[in-house]
């Protein structure tokens, strides 16, 4: 069972972090049609947050289409996000790490690569969904 | 769940010559856990203990659940308050406790009790005087839970627990909350504290209310402007000047307005709890501090 | 709630159960023997044909020693029950904060108040009465023997026998717990419930029984069978001079009065010369007594006579009983407006 975790101080609403580990776990197949999420008092009882929050994150999932909520039994995986791009992270990431050495080779530190990264990722996106 | 969990209009306290709490309008819906921060000293005991009918209002009305505080045995079965310390009685057992719950309060939900003293792991036959801090707020936070109120009021009740005993306190009340859907109030002088827990917060700084509201709300509704070197008063008139600051270029505001900000001038960012909450109490602090010009008869 | 009150009154009830019970066990041990004293030397001098007042004297001086002890003890209880119950009933709970725990159940502050009190008052009562029972029960041949020099209606025995130290207690009970609440510290209370019930201890025989009913006042003429004392501060003073009372009677004056009625400290006879300058054993002659009355004076008496014993009881514990509503009203009061 997927099992959440939050940071506090990623400026990322708490229901936004859950959303997105549920989508990730789905997106990397760590959770598969038929599963069963933690139940809310579950996750408020590791994670100490406003049950509210684990609701509404729920929901957003339902509201995708990616859960369902049987009643008395729980909120159940009912999509998989894995199917057809899960193929394309092999040869995605052999590139990326062939990115990285270059990245090294031409004397950037961590800190650098990853400003770097987050920097064009974002103005990709951007242009994306200008 | 329709009468708001906590109404008050003009409510306020005196000590002697000293306002401990005045001016105060609050109208908190049901079905919240309701943060209540502000700076040590800022009336939040107080506002509490006049929630839950332990102190009587010098001016103002109040009203808990639709009904004044502690009105009937039946409206303080409704409303649980562990107050600051979270007092028990040393010399009475964590069983005596329990059976002591059972006995004054005629919801009282025994299994309940029993469940979380056995998953927190007390011992039933220990005396209330030989647990730790920790051991004691869950003690006195299982004692409220049991009671199943349809409020529960906290007084600062991880104030003294280290940061392990703090989370361990607030995963049972959230479990609590999300198996008994009551509405909370709690109290804290720490925002990090209530970071989590809370998706309705009221900042009481210096005896008065600053802002309250739903959080989601509330950080939709503030923003970060940075620019500039401007004067406040030449913002926009839906642009509520929260807290400024400026060097000798740069201007910092913090603002509310459900109103989008439009001028190029500013860059515009978010804040999260703990930026709002520290604006609104140094800015709360600014006016307590300002000598006071008005005329007095 | 009587669940809890009793739950923390118990240890506080075993200590003073124990201790009534250790008072019972040497009170029943060594009442029969001194019982059985009493009735065979009484039973013994009137066989003689002797004087068993002698006896009887002789028999209270052997026993005064515990007796008097025992009378301190019975004064002391509700002393003690304001002091160890009143005081810290409600001040131990303001100053652990556990008041804002207990007024926190379904249950009212009032109700709360109401059935500590009841609890603890009661149980007040009943050791009070108690002690005094056993007390009155093991001293009755010391009583009977002592009742020339020290009857029931002297202050000191009064307070410690019939219905009395049961009213006090509920008093001195009621005035630890408003002292706690007032003070909200134990200690403090304590101290003010033991300077209260000195106070009270000692107002009460000096300032109030005296007037709880009218005394009976009576103008006599002084004769040598009801002359107590005669005597002269020098040998150049004037006389001063008593009468003994009714038997039993608790007096509270005893005064010479001149023809016309007032008071005066002496009368103007003298030991060295003139009639009553020789007496004999059994004190001044007649004619010296007689000269007291040509002369004008006589002897008021302002006094309690003996069977007054029960009506005084039931009115002062009348007087304590009212005190004791007036502070628990007050503690109510003060609970809903004060405390908080």
């Amino acid at each position: 069972m997927i099992e959440f975790h939050l940071d506090t101080r990623s400026g990322v609403p708490p229901y936004q972090q859950i959303v997105r580990q549920v989508r990730h776990a789905l997106r990397l197949g760590l959770v598969k049609e038929g599963d069963r999420l933690p139940t809310v008092k579950e996750v408020v009882g590791t994670l100490a947050v406003n049950p509210n929050t684990v609701l509404k994150a729920y929901r957003e999932l339902e509201h995708e289409g990616l859960v369902a909520a049987r009643p008395g039994l729980g909120t159940f995986v009912t999509a998989t996000l894995a199917d057809a791009s899960l193929a394309a992270h092999g040869p995605l990431r052999e590139e990326l790490r062939r990115w990285l050495a270059k990245a090294r080779l031409a004397g950037l530190d961590d800190e650098s690569i990853e400003a770097l990264f987050h920097a064009t990722f974002q103005a990709a996106s951007r242009e994306a969904s200008a | 769940m329709s009468a708001p969990v906590l109404r008050a209009e003009g409510l306020g306290r005196r000590y002697g010559r000293r306002w401990a709490l005045r001016d105060c309008d609050l109208d908190v819906p049901a079905g919240h856990v309701v943060g209540l921060v502000g700076p040590n000293g800022a009336g939040k005991t107080t506002l509490l203990s006049v929630a839950a009918g332990q102190l009587a209002p010098t001016t103002g009305t109040v009203s808990v659940l639709g009904r004044a505080p502690a009105a009937s045995p039946a409206h303080l079965g409704r409303v649980a308050f562990v107050a600051q310390d979270t007092p028990t009685y040393a010399s009475l057992t964590v069983a005596e406790h329990l059976t002591l719950g059972a006995r004054l309060n005629p919801r009282w939900d025994a299994a309940t009790a029993a469940d979380r003293i056995a998953r927190v792991g007390l011992d039933p036959s220990a005396k209330a005087g030989r647990l730790s801090g920790g051991q004691r707020a869950q003690l006195a936070l299982t004692l409220g839970i049991a009671k199943r109120p349809d409020l529960l009021i906290l007084d600062e009740p991880v104030a003294a627990l280290d940061p392990l005993a703090c989370r361990e306190f607030h995963q049972g009340l959230m479990e609590a909350v999300a198996d008994l859907g009551m509405s909370v109030l709690l109290s804290s002088h720490l925002v990090s504290d209530l970071e989590r827990t809370c998706d309705y917060v009221v900042v009481l700084v210096d005896s008065r209310v600053q802002v309250a509201g739903e959080v989601e709300d509330l950080l939709a509704t503030h923003h970060r402007l940075t620019g500039p070197r401007r004067d406040g008063a030449r913002l926009p008139s839906d642009q509520h000047v929260v807290a400024a600051s400026h060097t000798g270029r740069q201007s910092t505001f913090v603002v509310r307005t459900r109103e989008p900000v439009l001028d190029p001038a500013w860059r515009v960012s978010g804040l999260d709890l703990e930026d709002l909450v520290l604006s609104y109490m140094s800015a709360g602090a600014r006016d307590a501090a300002r000598p006071v010009l008005e005329v007095r008869r | 709630m009587i669940w809890l009150a009793w739950r923390q009154f118990r240890l506080p009830a075993a200590v003073a159960a124990g201790l009534l019970a250790a008072l019972a066990a040497a009170l029943a041990v060594t009442g029969p023997g001194i019982a059985d004293a009493w009735t065979s030397g009484r039973a013994a001098c009137a066989a003689r044909g002797g004087d068993c007042a002698t006896f009887a004297q002789e028999f209270f001086a052997d026993h005064r020693g515990g007796y008097l002890t025992l009378v301190v003890l019975v004064l002391a209880v509700p002393g003690l029950i304001g002091l160890f119950w009143g005081a810290p009933l409600v001040a131990r709970e303001l100053e652990a904060g556990t008041h804002r725990l207990v007024w926190n159940q379904s249950v009212t502050r009032t109700r709360w108040l109401a059935v500590k009190l009841a609890l603890v008052g009661a149980a007040a009562m009943a050791a009070a009465g108690l002690a005094s029972l056993a007390v009155g029960w093991w001293s009755r041949p010391v009583d009977a023997a002592g009742a020339a020099d020290l009857p029931r209606m002297d202050p000191v025995l009064f307070d410690a026998r019939g219905l009395v130290p049961v009213a006090f207690a509920a008093f001195a009970c009621a005035l630890g717990v408003v002292a706690g609440m007032v003070a909200r510290r134990t200690l403090a209370a304590m101290a003010v419930t033991l300077a209260g019930f000195a106070l009270v201890q000692l107002a009460m025989p000096l300032l109030v029984r005296p007037h709880l009913l009218p005394p009976v006042v009576e103008t006599v003429t002084v004769t040598r069978e009801n002359l107590a004392s005669f005597y002269a501060e020098g040998p150049d003073s004037p006389v001063r001079l008593d009468v003994k009372g009714p038997s039993g009677a608790w007096i509270l004056a005893n005064e010479t009065v001149d023809a016309a009625g007032r008071v005066v400290p002496t009368v103007p006879l003298y030991l060295t010369s003139g009639p009553c300058s020789e007496g004999d054993a059994g004190g001044p002659t007649a004619e010296c007594v007689g000269r007291v009355g040509e002369l004008g004076f006589r002897q008021r008496l302002t006094y309690h006579p003996a069977e007054r014993f029960w009506p005084l009881q039931w009115a002062e514990a009348g007087v304590y009983a009212a005190l004791t509503a007036g502070l628990a009203g007050f503690a109510f009061w003060w609970l809903r407006r004060r405390v908080s």
